[in-house]
């Protein structure tokens, strides 16, 4: 039998195949993506890695180019200094404000200062290395010259930027978390008696401990990927990191020296890129880990 | 055990508990005192410096003149280029998730890719759109490079929110649709994206802003400078290079020192990310409006 409701079926066919493999194709365009950069990164870094040797690569201590020594150890170092320094710094800073936007302010303060922390984040990452230029870096140039040193950008002044840049990020997912943590942990534990404050120091931060351990890796990845604002207030020279000289992080070293770089030099800069992609993977790893850990407990 | 708690509904202060809040309140204090300050200050310093011809000219370096009109008009193709690849896809990406993915494994890969996306800094891009698009594919440095490279980085804010505003819709209109005799893709077409438009103007809206403030990636696969206003048509000169406003803040400040011109793009890029971020929220309220 053939009747209308099935012949209208059959003519609509193909155009139903046709969007349902144009939709298909664009569900996968994020994993083409991540495939194609996983591969890429791979095949344009490792081929620099092995010709300057493994070990002299992520060992050695000297850049320069010139001499084709490229060393990156240096670059590694600095950029796990400032991101170290800069969630050490920013993580208490930022759970503090996330307590206080979750518990302790009214819900339109709160609101007021969630929009001010949003704003923060989509502040462009140049911006925040124009400020960090004109105010932090001066600010360092003292306890320079105080200690003798001379004046310049600096691993601390990349810190402190970063420590700005990251706070937006972990004040927000750790406030997230706290907020999902349900009423019924606060009423118990104040039912048996603790204050305000205790229950949420003993209850709701431990219950939202692995929401705000995700808060803490997503700022690692951001600190460690941060580029431009870096750039502009670290001094940028490639030696082993101290506090108050001038430090040149891993996504400078790529981005310093791309314009006049080639051949070697080049390959040794895509290099770069893989060990920075490295780190990013496992930081990556490790936040579904942390999400899968956090999950499995609910 | 306490000692000193003088009964069931007596309230002992704790000492330790005022000086939490103390801590508490100084860091959130001075968290947002400093973004005020920050905000101040770039409004200070640079909202004097955006003059008329600053913002209608190119930089003359004859005349040592400097104007960002071509930077702006680089902004404004990217900005379009990038959002005519990447709504479709993300969108399209997230319809599919949402409406037609029937293994949870295969969601499961597209959700972790694209949260694998969205953790890759800016310059990881940059290298790999060099690679990939200026090298392999021959686009050469570009502004086409640029679009491309930053249409696989905001794809996941994308698929994200259209994701959020799909999921939205009520089950009861798909279900409605179908029992009509309309066919899936009609049903999407006609009830789905419309009902979720909202959200893509979110999503929309959000990648304007990372577009806007994108500078690492893009020095390296769109280029380092913005000095001539463009000659041919958009499709001949989307084949150049050219830097955008946020590039630019970065060569003016940094390489050359013009200070000033630096603030008054940060400015400029401020009440930009300002203004995109108070329109989120309008159309969030709204939404929150219509659903009551």
């Amino acid at each position: 039998m053939e009747n209308s409701i099935v012949r209208a079926g059959r003519s609509k066919a193909p155009v139903e195949t046709v969007m349902n493999v144009i939709f298909l194709i664009c569900g996968l365009a994020a994993v083409v993506s991540v495939v194609l950069i996983s591969l890429y990164m791979v095949f344009s870094g490792a081929p620099a890695i092995a010709k300057i040797g493994p070990l002299k690569f992520l060992a050695g201590q000297i850049w320069n180019p010139e001499a084709s020594e490229f060393g990156i150890l240096p670059l590694i170092l600095a950029s796990v200094t400032a991101t170290g320094l800069a969630v050490a710094v920013a993580v208490p800073a930022a759970l503090c404000v996330a307590v206080f936007l979750t518990h302790v302010a009214g819900r339109r303060t709160a609101a007021a200062l969630l929009f001010i922390i949003e704003l923060l984040a989509g502040i462009p990452s140049v911006v925040y290395g124009l400020m960090g230029a004109i105010l932090i870096v001066p600010l360092v140039f003292k306890a320079q010259t105080a200690l003798g040193l001379p004046m310049s950008g600096s691993l601390l002044a990349a810190a402190i930027v970063l420590v700005i840049m990251i706070l937006p990020t972990i004040i927000s997912v750790s406030a997230a978390a706290i907020n999902a943590v349900p009423e019924q942990y606060n009423d118990v534990s104040l039912a048996l008696g603790s204050s305000k404050m205790q229950s949420i120091v003993h209850a709701i931060i431990p219950a939202a401990k692995s929401g705000i351990a995700s808060g803490v890796v997503l700022g690692v990845g951001r600190a460690i990927g941060e580029t431009m604002a870096v750039m502009m207030v670290a001094g940028n020279a490639p030696i082993m990191p101290e506090l108050l000289k001038p430090a040149r992080l891993l996504t400078v070293g790529i981005s310093m020296e791309w314009a006049y770089s080639s051949g070697l030099h080049r390959e040794a800069l895509y290099g770069v890129g893989l060990v920075l992609f490295a780190f990013i993977m496992i930081i990556n790893v490790l936040l579904s880990s942390v999400l899968k850990k956090g999950g499995a407990k609910r | 055990m306490n000692r000193a708690v003088s009964g069931i509904t007596g309230k002992r202060k704790r000492p330790a508990d005022a000086l939490l809040y103390l801590v508490i309140g100084l860091f959130t204090a001075a968290v947002f005192a400093m973004t005020v300050y920050f905000a101040v200050y770039i409004f200070v310093k640079g909202c004097a410096g955006i003059t008329f011809a600053l913002l209608t000219t190119a930089p003359n370096p004859i005349i040592r003149t400097i104007g960002i009109l071509p930077a702006i008009i680089n902004t404004a193709y990217i900005i379009l280029l990038t959002l005519a690849f990447a709504v479709p896809v993300g969108v399209g990406g997230a319809v599919y998730i949402n409406e037609y993915a029937k293994s949870g494994k295969l969601i499961r890969v597209i959700e972790f890719t694209t949260e694998t996306l969205s953790g890759i800094p800016s310059i990881i891009f940059g290298v790999f759109g060099y690679v990939f698009f200026c090298v392999f594919l021959n686009l050469k440095v570009s502004l086409i490079a640029g679009a491309l490279t930053l249409t696989i980085m905001v794809l996941p804010t994308i698929i994200r929110t259209a994701q959020e505003a799909l999921k939205a819709v009520p089950l009861s209109y798909r279900e409605g649709a179908a029992g009509l005799g309309a066919s899936k893709w009609y049903m999407i077409r006609t009830i789905l994206l419309p009902n979720a438009s909202s959200g893509i103007i979110t999503a929309v809206i959000l990648s304007v802003g990372r577009i806007v403030g994108e500078s690492a990636a893009l020095l390296l696969v769109a280029g380092g400078s913005a000095m001539y206003l463009p000659k041919g048509s958009f499709f001949e000169q989307i084949k150049n290079s050219g830097s955008t406003l946020a590039v630019e803040l970065y060569r003016y400040a940094y390489s050359r020192g013009e200070n000033e011109v630096g603030f008054a793009i940060a400015a400029l890029l401020l009440i930009i990310v300002i203004g995109l971020n108070l329109s989120v929220k309008l159309i969030g309220k709204r939404l929150k409006g219509g659903a009551k």
